[in-house]
């Protein structure tokens, strides 16, 4: 008899130690549907992938390929049912080329040697059918991150897979690239090829998913018709509570003008161009302004200029009063500055220290938290403790655990603690809700409306329009590495916003 | 030249080969800090091979007799016996890395702390005295290749070619020589290769594709203690006479610093390995090196001192390293214990 499902998982159970990832869920996949994983991050998402591509073996459950039960022991097993996945984090080797990245693993080889001619017109072949243009000789150090998603699916297609997974892939992609893969993933579903999405953004799985299943906590929530449910029951469901999708804020009650910035320039790292030319503005208390544009439009170099990241070289900043132009990082961000920065691996957290360390990375010095060089551990426990309790920042350890064990979410939540709590006039948060899931979001919106309405300026960059839209009272458009118009986000559309973004229209004579 | 060119081979050859030994642990993604170690293993096995051997009368009627390829199948056993001793040897360090997920760099520090204790311990009680040396005859008459090997008067002269490359030689040289081309033929055009390579770069990649990173591991380590074994033994034969007291002269770390000069790539480290052997045969014979020819030693009598040849070698690691290393570029997973539970 023939299944109507190509992929069942039928009442999987993962433990680990101390937690239940995956209890009792089913997963049921139709033959050419795309069918999204929704669930918050730490919902059990990624495990349950993981059992499907044989990563991990499950205490419970079995799975089924058309109606048939299967063992999958590793991911050889599950290449073998022609189930391919695109990780998260991009399974690439950097200094191989892409060619050689598409065949690792599945090599054609005579007498030992490899055979790569077979191999590139195959790849060449499948990257014309399906519109996934890459350069097959260039390393995918030197391409772009969308070129890379490329690549990925590409090897899922070079393994002839017809059940695909997409672990979280518009995380890293702009919104351009965004709309190339839903209109690639749709076309896929055409053809027959089965596709899992596994994603937390609502407004993909309402463009693109047929059905959609929910998580929440390790648990089995619920399957629903895309056709027949909202973004709020979605949203709902996942959080286990409603969600305001909208942010709820008053308005705006501008006050004194806390960082002034004249005619700021930064040279770029990549190419020999300005990153950053000849911007100013101007942030004022009770404001959030929001810097808007595409990626890669010089946002980060101007971050990095006025946090000191980066040396810039020309142009004052003025923070309360100060020139903090030539200020060391410590200076500026004793001066006046909070900063949640745009990678938070990077630039916020030391991965390896434990959470209390980290509470105090900005303010160790203090002599709150030191006496004559020595850190009073008991303050920082202590200070630790209260920001996890007020924060809400959940780990598996407390105040001693490893920074890298936790989630992105808790992560973010840990550094807003420790900035928030800094009691600063101005905030400066860039992209703070990258990778995070709605009721994270939800929480880190609320948290930068309280610091408005607390008399801080905020000074927001943000990538994503909806963000844009609801949170900011201010926008500023940067369109290569100038901004190029100052809207209100009461009286413009999306689209007006969207055009700008593209450089397609332009303030003019500046303000 | 002839003497240049062949003292710079006698140099560059055991460095290159122990270099290509560091490549293949590696880019599979374990630092071989050992090379010192397990060379000195190598050489000590393969001369104690070679004392053993000369108990018995096939090899001594050979030697006798002038039947000099049963000697050259006596040295080419002799490398494979080292070969696999270093390649046990090191079977150490991959249990250390790869199983105990233990600090590579801790661990290949043990057995170089190890290997000189332990072969000057032996050698002591083999040979009563502080070198293990050929129970009779030297590497010279037992296995060097001249033209008597030929059955040539040695007052026929054969050029410079024959003159550099035959007369005066050792086969290991060649056998090195042809070891290193395929091995670094096999690393760049076989699924092997680039599965290893792979495994240096991006374990969880290669993992999420269906390659046992462990085993890989165990493989590029495995090899690089052979080769390493090996060179050793070559550096025993050739550059001291095929004796072993526990010491190589720091060839395998000079081997580490030639394959970060050479960025980790065969053909670098093979030029690297040639430039540093000639810098080295300057500083061990600039007063016997008479270029074109006409009974002057130039160098010698340039009026530089002695010391700054001496140096030059080091001196030179020193300068181009400072030049190439920001350029060069480990392998990105080297060092780090391959956990497949850890995302």
């Amino acid at each position: 008899m023939q299944s109507e499902y190509i992929i069942e998982m039928l009442n999987i159970r993962k433990e680990f130690p101390g937690i239940v990832a995956n209890d009792d869920i089913t997963l049921q996949l139709k033959s050419g549907e795309i069918h999204a994983l929704l669930g918050e991050n730490g919902a059990g998402k990624s495990t349950l992938m993981s059992v499907l591509f044989g990563l991990y073996q499950p205490e419970q459950g079995v799975i089924k390929k058309n109606g048939e039960v299967v063992t999958i022991n590793n991911p050889n097993d599950a290449t073998a049912l022609n189930i391919g996945m695109v990780h998260q984090h991009f399974k690439l080797i950097d200094v191989f080329t892409v060619l050689d990245n598409i065949i690792l693993g599945a090599e054609d080889t005579r007498m030992g040697f490899l055979q790569k001619q077979e191999a590139r017109k195959k790849v060449e072949e499948l990257s014309r059918r399906y519109g996934l243009k890459v350069d097959l000789n260039a390393k995918v150090e030197d391409i772009t991150v969308g070129m890379q998603q490329r690549v990925e699916i590409l090897k899922m297609l070079y393994r002839d897979n017809e059940i695909l997974i997409f672990d979280e892939p518009t995380a890293v992609l702009t919104p351009q690239e965004i709309d190339e893969l839903m209109a690639t993933m749709k076309g896929f579903a055409a053809e027959g090829k089965s596709i899992l999405f596994i994603t937390h953004k609502l407004n993909e799985i309402m463009a693109v998913a047929d059905r959609c299943t929910v998580l929440r906590k390790g648990k089995y929530i619920g399957t629903v018709n895309i056709a027949d449910t909202t973004k709020q029951e979605l949203s709902n469901m996942m959080v286990g509570r409603p969600v305001q999708l909208q942010v709820e804020k008053k308005d705006a009650n501008p006050g004194d003008t806390v960082l002034e910035v004249k005619g700021l320039t930064v040279p770029s790292k990549i190419h020999k161009n300005d990153a950053v030319k000849n911007v100013s503005f101007q942030v004022r208390s009770g404001e959030i302004v929001c810097i808007a544009g595409i990626d890669g439009n010089g946002q980060t170099e101007l971050i990095h200029g006025l946090t000191g990241l980066e040396k810039t070289s020309g142009g004052t900043i003025t923070l309360c009063g100060k020139d903090i132009s030539r200020g060391s990082i410590r200076y500026r961000s004793e001066t006046g500055m909070s900063h949640i920065p745009e990678d938070r691996h990077k630039h916020g957290l030391v991965l390896d220290f434990t959470l209390e360390q980290n509470m105090v990375l900005q303010s160790f010095q203090s002599s709150r938290f030191q006496k004559l060089g020595f850190i009073k551990n008991d303050a920082v426990r202590a200070y630790a403790d209260t920001l996890i309790e007020q924060y809400d920042v959940r780990s598996g350890q407390g105040p001693v655990t490893i920074a890298r064990s936790m989630s992105g979410g808790n992560q973010q939540k840990a550094i807003i603690a420790r900035e928030m709590d800094r009691n600063k006039p101005l905030v400066v948060a860039v992209q703070p809700t990258r990778g995070l899931d709605v009721g994270a979001i939800e929480h880190i919106h609320k948290e930068l409306v309280a610091q408005r309405d607390a008399g801080k300026a905020v000074l927001l960059v943000s990538l994503e329009l909806d963000e844009v839209m609801n949170l900011s009272d201010r926008i500023l458009v940067m369109y290569e590495g100038e901004i190029v118009g100052e809207l209100d986000p009461k009286t413009t559309t999306v689209q007006e916003l969207g055009l700008y973004m593209a450089g397609a229209k332009k303030a003019e004579g500046g303000k | 030249m002839t003497f240049v060119v062949q003292q710079t081979l006698l140099f560059a050859i055991p460095l290159m080969i122990v270099a290509l030994a560091g490549v293949f642990a590696e880019r599979s993604g374990i630092i071989n800090l050992a090379l010192e170690g397990i060379m000195i293993m190598g050489a000590f096995v393969g001369v104690y091979f070679v004392r053993l051997m000369q108990d018995f009368d096939v090899f001594l009627d050979a030697a006798r007799m002038g039947n000099y390829w049963t000697l050259q199948g006596l040295e080419l056993l002799a490398m494979l016996v080292a070969a696999v001793f270093g390649a046990l040897f090191s079977l150490l360090l991959s249990f250390a890395a790869v199983n105990l997920k233990a600090d590579q760099t801790i661990g290949g520090t043990a057995l170089n702390l190890m290997a000189p204790a332990l072969v000057l311990f032996l050698v002591r009680i083999l040979a009563n005295q502080n070198t293990l040396q050929m129970t009779q005859g030297d590497a010279a008459s037992w296995f060097m290749i001249k033209k008597s090997t030929f059955g040539v008067d040695k007052n026929v002269q054969w050029g410079f070619l024959g003159e550099t490359f035959l007369n005066k030689v050792y086969l290991a040289t060649y056998i090195c020589i042809l070891v290193f081309v395929v091995l670094s033929v096999i690393l760049y055009f076989t699924k092997f290769g680039l599965r290893l390579r792979a495994c240096g770069e991006n374990p969880q990649a290669a993992d999420s594709l269906g390659i046992n990173v462990y085993r890989m591991r165990y493989a590029g380590t495995t090899i690089s203690g052979a080769l390493a074994g090996m060179g050793g033994f070559v550096y025993a034969l050739t550059a001291t006479n095929c004796t072993a007291n526990g010491d190589v002269a720091g060839f395998g770390f000079l081997a580490l610093a030639v394959m970060i000069f050479g960025n980790w790539k065969p053909l670098n480290i093979a030029l690297g390995a040639l430039l540093f052997g000639l810098f080295k045969c300057i500083a061990a014979g600039y007063g016997s090196i008479d270029i074109n020819g006409d009974g002057v030693f130039m160098l010698a009598e340039i009026g530089i001192s002695s010391h700054l040849y001496r140096m030059l070698p080091y001196l030179i690691t020193l300068i181009v390293l400072s030049f190439t290393s920001k350029k060069s570029r480990a392998p990105k997973a080297e060092g780090i214990p391959y956990d497949k539970g850890s995302r």
